[in-house]
């Protein structure tokens, strides 16, 4: 029987002083998933994080690695491998001997960590720059490095903390596809603290939505999207209407909203923003009592039959197309 | 105006005030390192005497190796004294507060004169002195130690005393400038705390030793007041030997002097800085 890999934390704790960052997370990783921790700034993600990578103390609870308790060992004896937000390269040290220094601390000889380093190198195609030093590299190159230096030790879990925030967009889309492939090559579970909507959609085997120390929702990409806990989630997550009723809440995707025809069930709008987003057109408008919807439609649909700013017209959607939130 | 014009407008200050106050002087002191001189006056000439006189003589190399050996010894203790404070103000004391606190009491002796600070050891190491009495009364010793006061070793504990904080300003800088996560990748990547120091932090706060050695080893071989009260008049220095040539009006061989003296620890600072890039740190 092999052992099994999950990470588990039972009622994570962290606390500074009065405030409780991280209130009793319960959560279990997956063994070989991609894990993204989503939430808004001061939610609690990175002191979870640095929790589960031994750089923080534990307040209350515990954290299980391929069954063994982590809770109170040091980084290193883990077998978590931590990349930092700003990749965290010693700027003295080589590319190769970046990549090769938790060797080094390890006490291996010389030769036979600068040959694992330059694998890892090669697999990371940054082997021809090994001598360069850090700040000859470009940001992308220099997440790379990271990357190898924290897989160089051979992770039971490798910790993300923002890996993506630090390069430009179209950068950061190239090596989002580069993590989820590499994890995918690894087999290893990734856990990746972000505030990025798209990005843990896009990556996530499980998104874990967090705010105020507490998760709100875990379940897959496609649930979080299509089925928000409550509303918190359907608002950060983006791409929601939610509307409230006197006997419930529920929440309408804004592609799934149209404009048009009075009909039953439909609310009267004003058209106040028109916003051309390429391949749609965002259109806001403003309801009964201020109330703020956006709606979501194809440019071809759009520019067949466009609306003009302060027209009125008439929001509606398909019963089906509600998704109740929880109060 | 043009921009180019504008710029030399601008630099121009800068290089009249360093022309005036640093160039004429330095050049006036090689100037008269030339000259000739009898009992009572100098003159111009044109001469290699002074230069002959100061690099055959016996007492200037004996001299220069006692400044040395003053140099080194207080280099060598500033830099652990340095070290230890600025590690400590830098990664043990946590807040801000008490950083600028602590680093506020390290610069309270600087705020009296160097001869002050100087002379306030001497109560303390005489033969009767504070330091003496004390260990008596203890027991340690039976006769007062000799060469507390009016020794080598006064000396170098006044250099250290007056120069210790020159390096730990700069040391403590670096340190303060090292990103802090690099501590935690370092641990990550499972380094002790011993690794940490000796992996992370020293070779990337050397920029800072550097800065505060050449603050320290100029000013030690250019001293001349410490040595006379501290020796007791015992021990030479460079700066000394200089002092009392002016005071015999020999000015001409205390330019030489000086010259030389210079041309020392130019060499000095620029052997340390081959190991050494400090651009960045400027």
């Amino acid at each position: 029987m092999s052992v099994s890999r999950y990470l588990e934390l039972v009622k994570t704790t962290k606390r500074y002083g009065e405030t409780t960052a991280v209130d009793a997370v319960n959560l279990t990783v997956p063994e070989s998933k991609y894990v993204c921790i989503l939430g808004p700034s001061g939610c609690g993600k990175s002191s979870l994080l640095r929790m589960v990578a031994g750089h923080e103390v534990t307040s209350e609870g515990d954290i299980i690695l391929a069954g063994s308790n982590i809770t109170n060992l040091p980084p290193a004896k883990r077998g978590t491998a931590m990349m930092f937000q700003n990749y965290a390269l010693f700027p003295h040290l080589s590319v190769r001997d970046n990549v090769a220094f938790p060797l080094k601390m390890r006490g291996i000889a010389k030769i036979q960590r600068h040959n694992e380093a330059d694998r890892l190198l090669e697999r990371v195609q940054l082997l021809p720059l090994a001598a360069r030093k850090p700040d000859q590299l470009s940001g992308g190159q220099q997440q790379r490095v990271a990357l190898a230096r924290a897989m160089v030790t051979n992770p039971q879990i490798l910790l993300l903390d923002e890996p993506l925030s630090a390069l430009d967009p179209f950068l950061r889309i190239k090596i989002r596809a580069e993590l989820k492939q590499l994890q995918r090559d690894l087999g290893i579970a990734f856990l990746h603290v972000t505030h990025s909507q798209d990005e843990a959609l896009a990556l996530s085997d499980l998104v874990v939505v967090m705010n105020e120390g507490r998760i709100e929702q875990a379940s897959t990409a496609h649930d979080v999207f299509n089925k928000p806990a409550n509303e918190f989630v359907a608002r950060f997550i983006g791409g929601h209407n939610v509307i409230e009723t006197d006997s419930a809440k529920f929440a309408v995707r804004t592609d799934r909203v149209s404009l048009g025809k009075k009909s039953a069930g439909a609310l009267p709008v004003n058209i106040r923003q028109i916003e051309f987003l390429g391949t749609r057109v965002s259109i806001t408008v403003i309801g009964e009592s201020d109330l703020e919807f956006s709606v979501e439609v194809p440019d071809r649909s759009f520019f067949n039959r466009p609306f003009e700013i302060g027209a009125s017209t008439f929001l509606s959607w398909k019963p089906e197309d509600a998704h109740p939130l929880a109060a | 105006m043009t921009a180019q014009r504008l710029s030399w407008l601008l630099v121009l200050p800068l290089t009249l005030v360093l022309a005036l106050f640093l160039v004429l002087p330095l050049l006036t002191i090689v100037v008269v390192s030339f000259w000739d001189y009898n009992e009572w006056s100098f003159f111009p000439a044109f001469i290699l005497g002074n230069y002959e006189y100061v690099l055959t003589s016996n007492v200037t190399w004996a001299t220069y190796l006692k400044t040395l050996k003053f140099t080194l010894l207080t280099w060598g203790f500033c830099t652990v004294i340095g070290f230890t404070v600025a590690y400590f103000l830098a990664f043990h004391v946590r807040s801000l507060t008490w950083q600028i606190a602590l680093f506020m009491l390290c610069t309270i002796p600087f705020w009296t004169s160097n001869i002050i600070r100087m002379i306030s050891w001497i109560p303390f190491l005489g033969r009767n002195g504070i330091a003496n009495s004390m260990l008596l009364d203890m027991g340690v010793i039976d006769a007062p130690l000799e060469w507390l006061l009016f020794s080598d070793f006064a000396v170098v504990l006044a250099f250290i005393h007056l120069y210790a904080l020159f390096m730990v300003v700069p040391i403590f800088n670096t340190m303060m400038r090292i990103d802090k996560s690099l501590i935690e990748a370092a641990r990550d990547g499972g380094a002790s705390g011993f690794q940490v120091l000796t992996n992370v932090i020293l070779p990337l706060t050397k920029p800072g030793v550097m800065i505060g050695s050449i603050f320290v080893v100029t000013l030690v071989m250019g001293d001349f007041i410490t040595v006379r009260f501290m020796s007791g008049g015992q021990s030479a220095s460079v700066g000394r030997i200089i002092s009392n040539e002016i005071a015999l009006l020999q000015y001409p061989a205390a330019a030489a002097n000086a010259v030389v003296l210079l041309a020392a620890v130019i060499l000095m600072i620029a052997i340390m800085l081959r190991f050494v890039d400090i651009r960045k740190e400027l």
